[in-house]
């Protein structure tokens, strides 16, 4: 009896105190008490809800047709594809092939010529040093542009330790490098061009088969980090001659972790392989291949290759509302960068006489990112708005929106809301704008700095 | 067992979701940043030219920090009796010119001299990288107090120079 109300005891459940929501991610564990049911608290900030996305350049949501291709191969089919002696094993290498094939198709290249990695930052490593390494005898010298991503730029900074000589090509205030500059920059033992297809904080699209072109002439093996170009803008490698590409997933709706890189086989291109082990990969990358990831990687690019042109139309009618509905209500505001040669889902855009971080301390009901000073931990404003040539006062007051597959016409009409609201009220605050309402020319004052 | 039993039966047992912890989650931006941002006391502009108004303009948009600071002096008794900011800078700096005008107000100008970055900074909890927000600040007050004593001496002057002249 008395075991008996123990037990009942023992298994009596009391209700959750705290209402749980359903979220889009999958099995959050949420850190405790900060979502209530009047709102979402973090670090300070109070807001009614989750913030609306759009910060595309920085990751994006995981597909949900992806996350059903990747979930049989965390919970059943969980195999080490470089098993070769049971079924586990032959399953999951089969899968990884499949992804490889997918990959492949996207690029227009041959499987064989795909290697996967742990991500973009990974092959961007192994394709600068690598290549580098392999040919030091003969190849000292490497041509990169001063917009690149902070993983290839601090690679070139580390062969410049070793004792490499790096070229960083600058740009003009359109974003877009000088052909002939590169073509005069070449050198016979010139071992590497690296020149990313699109730009991760302004969104513009180098002429990449001019490059390619040149890489040709000179017979320099061109690398390209085209970790926001892919299932965004039509990719080709053989049109590009490129020798070199790396790969990104989760910026195409796909998992965070996983990458690739596609090495040219006809001519072929060596490296030194970055991580050593059993082999993996024909050498190039050892370590197990995460086959969920993988498989998931592979299903968002054949889903891109479906979609691209939908998604492309769809996100270019936002970008214009977007860009027209803000420049409806306010005037002084600049596109950072190239208006024909851009990625349709980047805007990039410098608001006169205002703040980036005081707007985006406003904007907290919309999750975007700023190219100003305070954001980052210097004061100084990011170094690709610098290379730009903007102004150093406009390169404080910039604010990247990055538009997506997922995004719909009612968020940026409320985006478009908020910020024109946060910047008329920062402008009221601002004594450059009223210097400028009352004729003064900024330019001309002497600042007393501190 | 019994143990737990007994924890049960009091109501004491630990819920699916245990309570608040007691460490704070680090704060980026302490309440009182966000209400002076959200809620900013006396954003304006007197008139420069007015003879009881001291104007400071510190910093530098390269720099991403412009402020702008003015007070109004009563003629008589040599007090601040309002005083008004414009600010271009992030949400600390709005912060602190904000702070550094509801602080002046009612003070006379020797005294609001001595009004230091470091108590700005304490008030509003500004972490290293924000300091510069505060000294700001501080600049600002004082040169809004130069500007005001350099007018006040100027008209002290002139009325001198208008007693002589009458005799």
């Amino acid at each position: 009896m008395a075991s008996q109300f123990i037990r009942q005891t023992l298994t009596k459940t009391k209700p959750s105190t705290i209402v749980r929501r359903f979220s889009t991610a999958a099995a959050v564990a949420s850190p405790t008490g900060y979502e209530e049911p009047t709102g979402v608290t973090m670090k300070g900030v109070k807001i009614s809800g989750r913030p609306l996305y759009l910060d595309m350049q920085a990751t994006t949501p995981v597909d949900p047709r992806v996350l059903d291709s990747m979930l049989p191969f965390y919970l059943s089919r969980y195999g080490n594809p470089h098993s070769r002696t049971h079924l586990y094993g032959w399953e999951s290498e089969t899968a990884v092939e499949t992804a490889r094939a997918q990959v492949a198709a996207l690029i227009g290249a041959s499987p064989k010529e795909i290697v996967f990695t742990s991500g973009a930052t990974e092959s961007n490593n192994i394709s600068v040093k690598g290549v580098m390494h392999f040919y030091k005898e003969k190849k000292r010298h490497v041509i990169t542009t001063q917009t690149e991503h902070k993983c290839v730029l601090d690679s070139c900074r580390h062969l410049q330790q070793e004792g490499f000589e790096v070229t960083y090509l600058p740009v003009g205030s359109d974003g877009l490098i000088d052909l002939d500059r590169l073509r005069k920059e070449i050198r016979p033992d010139t071992g590497l061009v690296s020149i990313m297809a699109v730009n991760n904080e302004i969104g513009v699209v180098q002429p990449l088969e001019e490059i390619g072109k040149i890489c040709k002439e000179f017979n320099v093996p061109f690398h390209t980090d085209a970790a926001q170009a892919l299932g965004k803008i039509k990719v080709d490698v053989e049109k590009w001659n490129v020798s070199l590409m790396s790969l990104s997933g989760h910026k195409i709706y796909g998992p965070k972790g996983v990458g690739a890189l596609y090495m040219r086989r006809r001519p072929r291109i060596r490296v030194e392989p970055q991580m050593n082990g059993g082999g993996q990969e024909r050498g190039i990358r050892s370590g197990t291949v995460p086959t969920p990831l993988v498989v998931g990687m592979g299903a968002a690019c054949e889903l891109a290759m479906k979609e691209m042109e939908y998604d492309e139309k769809r996100i270019k009618g936002l970008q214009e509302r977007l860009l027209n509905g803000i420049r409806e209500k306010i005037d002084g505001v600049v596109v950072n960068g190239s208006m024909d040669r851009r990625y349709v889902g980047n805007l990039n855009l410098s608001f006169a006489y205002v703040e980036g971080e005081s707007l985006l301390m406003g904007l907290k009901e919309v999750a975007v990112s700023s190219g100003s000073a305070c954001t980052s931990a210097s004061l100084e404003p990011s170094y690709v708005l610098r290379a730009l040539g903007v102004d150093e006062d406009m390169a404080h007051t910039s604010i990247r929106f990055g538009i997506g597959r997922f995004t719909t016409e009612e968020e940026i009409d409320k985006a478009v809301e908020l910020t024109v609201k946060q910047v008329e009220k920062l402008r009221e605050m601002s004594p450059l704008y009223e210097m400028v309402k009352e004729g003064i020319d900024i330019k001309q004052i002497q600042w007393a700095q501190h | 067992m019994l143990r737990l039993v007994a924890k049960r039966l009091l109501g004491t047992a630990s819920r699916d979701i245990p309570s608040r912890p007691l460490q704070i989650l680090p704060r980026l931006y302490h309440e009182n940043v966000i209400d002076h941002y959200n809620n900013p006391r006396n954003v304006g502009s007197f008139d420069k030219n007015d003879p009881n108004v001291g104007t400071g303009l510190v910093g530098a948009p390269a720099c991403g920090d412009v402020m702008k600071l003015q007070i109004k002096i009563d003629e008589e008794s040599g007090k601040i009796v309002d005083a008004c900011f414009k600010t271009f800078g992030c949400g600390s700096a709005i912060a602190s010119s904000s702070v550094a005008t509801e602080w002046v107000k009612g003070k006379s100008m020797d005294e609001v001299l001595t009004i230091k970055n470091t108590e700005i900074a304490k008030h509003l909890s500004l972490p290293p990288v924000k300091l510069h927000c505060s000294m700001l600040a501080e600049d600002a007050i004082k040169a809004a107090v130069k500007d005001a004593e350099a007018k006040r001496a100027k008209m002290n002057a002139t009325l001198k120079g208008a007693d002589v002249k009458s005799g």
